[in-house]
């Protein structure tokens, strides 16, 4: 036996042949996996753990500097439930989301609507209408404070020229959200120009000039004809820039903190200040957890309309 | 049967120079903050604060970009975007082209659910996970490091959506004969997959350049050190450096920001289409 196994692979015996034959078995039914290992690994450490995790912290007290973090069950939750600061965020997100929803749709739905239409340049448009989306954070925020500034603003210098007054904007507890709702308006509704552009070229072409032949006037054959077809994308839409409006917090980081007197204090703004500023990360995590569920409920909405197949192959 | 083109009002030419000249107002609209931007950048103290403001600045003060340039640590921050994305996009470039490809190319139990689970990324808030991965990193030790800028993101649905559309269209005899020849299924990947994907790779590599560049919170919570300062953290800390009031120097801010979004600008000159899609597919806003 062993001068067999000395000798070329031929030579090798049955049973070792067979163990190769298995590991090369086992090899391709484990390729794919490992295929996608790379990709799911990171997923599962960044995305899927971390998800769970909160959920988990939400129910402790950690504050990230002690060593160890006790179990409390629901206390987060309750305290949460008489915090007057968080409920304070919760209504400015709602007022904020309720400000910019309805600019938005209009904005996009009329630039969409006009896009899709015989002009020249089009693509040049199309790439200026969403340029804000693409712009940096940082410099949006820089560029609107400018904007916003009450003494040295180029907006408050019109209002002036109009002889209105000139409010403190981003300074003044009643102007601050809406200042900011101008500004998530500037830098969103290109975005959802896109999506009604999508929409509106899945409409079939014939079904309107069909209405024109019969009559219609540009009026009755969008409201009857159009805005109808339109309506999964119109839906679309609204839950997104629903989801978008309770997301917002990076510009409030960059601009208002919070201020002035809370009035600008959203949902992450204020998960974000106690997880990063007062590190009570149960206590964050809790809000996380709550925003989580309310988000993904959105989300899910949002994902049952579009169909998720048509969309992501 | 019939005319089967596109909707569009075409009729006369009225309606289009209509909608040319609203869709033209609508984009000075748009673009006016940002050209207000560029504005302020060249004029001098005195001209940013002139009574009442226009919109050419006299004189033209380019020593203003030198100037941010030279205020802070602009050069390191620019190195580290730029290390940070260049690392991001390659490691998202592999680990997608590699999960595509399985989930293009191969058949194995589970790849619905796994496909939907890649879906799934795309749901969760990424508000929810900045706790729990910032505790995370902390545990690893990774706070305060390239690691934390880079390693969480090395991986993203939108890489592997568009690759996998693309691979699909590999005829399968082009890999029929590759496997005949003894190429391996990983060669057949490297050595013709790839070489033949280049738009879809490029459209990848452009929007997760840009969305890396674009980062702010999370190079904000995750550094402490200047000089690990990405350049958004370190426009904004620059930012909160500059402001006080009457005394802001609100043209080298200006400045220091036009410098910040050239480069987003000039990818996106060359590459709209790629950029389009991939925000919305990950459902990315401002």
């Amino acid at each position: 036996m062993t001068e067999a196994m000395i000798k070329t692979p031929d030579r090798l015996p049955v049973v070792v042949k067979g163990i190769l034959r298995r590991v090369k078995e086992l090899f391709q039914i484990l390729e794919p996996y490992l295929y996608l290992a790379p990709a799911f690994i990171i997923f599962t450490v960044f995305v899927f753990a971390p998800l769970i995790f909160s959920i988990y912290l939400s129910f402790t007290n950690w504050d990230l500097i002690s060593k160890g973090a006790d179990f409390i069950w629901f206390k987060n939750y309750l305290r949460l439930a008489h915090n007057k600061n968080f409920w304070g965020a919760v209504e400015n997100t709602i007022y904020f989301t309720i400000g910019i929803v309805p600019a938005q749709i209009v904005l996009a739905l009329i630039s969409a609507l006009l896009l899709n239409t015989k002009v020249k340049f089009k693509s040049l448009f199309r790439s200026i209408y969403f340029l804000p989306v693409i712009v940096p954070i940082t410099v949006t925020a820089i560029v609107w404070l400018f904007i916003f500034s009450p003494s040295y603003g180029i907006l408050n210098y019109l209002i002036g020229l109009v002889g209105l007054p000139q409010p403190s904007w981003l300074y003044d507890p009643v102007w601050a959200l809406p200042a900011l709702m101008v500004l998530a308006v500037w830098t969103n509704f290109g975005y959802f120009t896109v999506i009604f552009l999508a929409g509106l070229q899945s409409i079939p072409g014939e079904l309107i000039e069909a209405a024109e032949i019969d009559g219609a006037n540009k009026w009755q054959s969008f409201w009857k004809i159009t805005f109808p077809l339109l309506s999964p994308t119109t839906f679309l839409v609204l839950i997104m820039s629903i989801i978008g409006g309770f997301q917002i917090y990076q510009t409030v980081v960059l601009t208002t903190e919070g201020g002035p007197a809370g009035a600008t204090n959203v949902i992450v703004y204020e998960l974000y200040r106690t997880a990063f500023e007062y590190f009570d990360m149960g206590y964050a995590s809790a809000m996380a957890t709550l925003l989580f569920f309310l988000l993904f409920s959105f989300t899910l909405i949002q994902f049952k309309v579009v169909g998720s197949r048509v969309h992501y192959g | 049967m019939g005319l089967t083109k596109k909707t569009s009002i075409s009729f006369k030419v009225k309606p289009g120079w209509v909608s040319f000249i609203l869709l033209a107002l609508g984009s000075l609209i748009i673009v006016m903050p940002l050209l207000w931007m560029l504005s302020t950048s060249l004029k001098s103290m005195t001209g940013v604060y002139k009574f009442p403001p226009g919109l050419i600045p006299r004189p033209i003060m380019w020593q203003n970009y030198i100037d941010a340039w030279n205020s802070a640590n602009f050069p390191r921050y620019f190195l580290n975007s730029t290390i940070v994305a260049v690392v991001v996009t390659l490691g998202e470039l592999t680990t997608s082209s590699l999960a595509a490809f399985a989930f293009a190319r191969m058949k194995f139990r589970g790849s619905n659910l796994l496909f939907l689970m890649v879906l799934g990324t795309l749901m969760i808030p990424k508000e929810i996970l900045l706790i729990p991965n910032y505790v995370i990193l902390k545990q690893l030790d990774w706070l305060n490091s390239y690691l934390a800028l880079t390693v969480p993101f090395m991986a993203g649905a939108f890489g592997i959506f568009i690759l996998r559309q693309h691979f699909l269209t590999i005829h399968q005899d082009l890999e029929d004969a590759a496997i005949m020849d003894g190429c391996s299924r990983l060669r057949f990947l490297l050595s013709i997959v790839i070489p033949n994907s280049k738009p879809a790779l490029a459209a990848v590599a452009v929007f997760s350049f840009i969305t890396n560049w674009n980062s702010y919170i999370w190079p904000l919570i995750v550094t402490r050190d200047d000089s690990l300062r990405t350049i958004q953290v370190g426009l904004s800390a620059f930012k909160d450096a500059e402001t006080s009031g009457a005394n802001t120097n609100w043209a080298l801010l200006m400045a220091a920001s036009v410098t910040t979004l050239v480069p987003v600008i000039i990818i996106y000159a060359f590459a709209q289409e790629w950029f389009t899609e991939g925000y919305i597919t990950s459902g990315i806003r401002g």
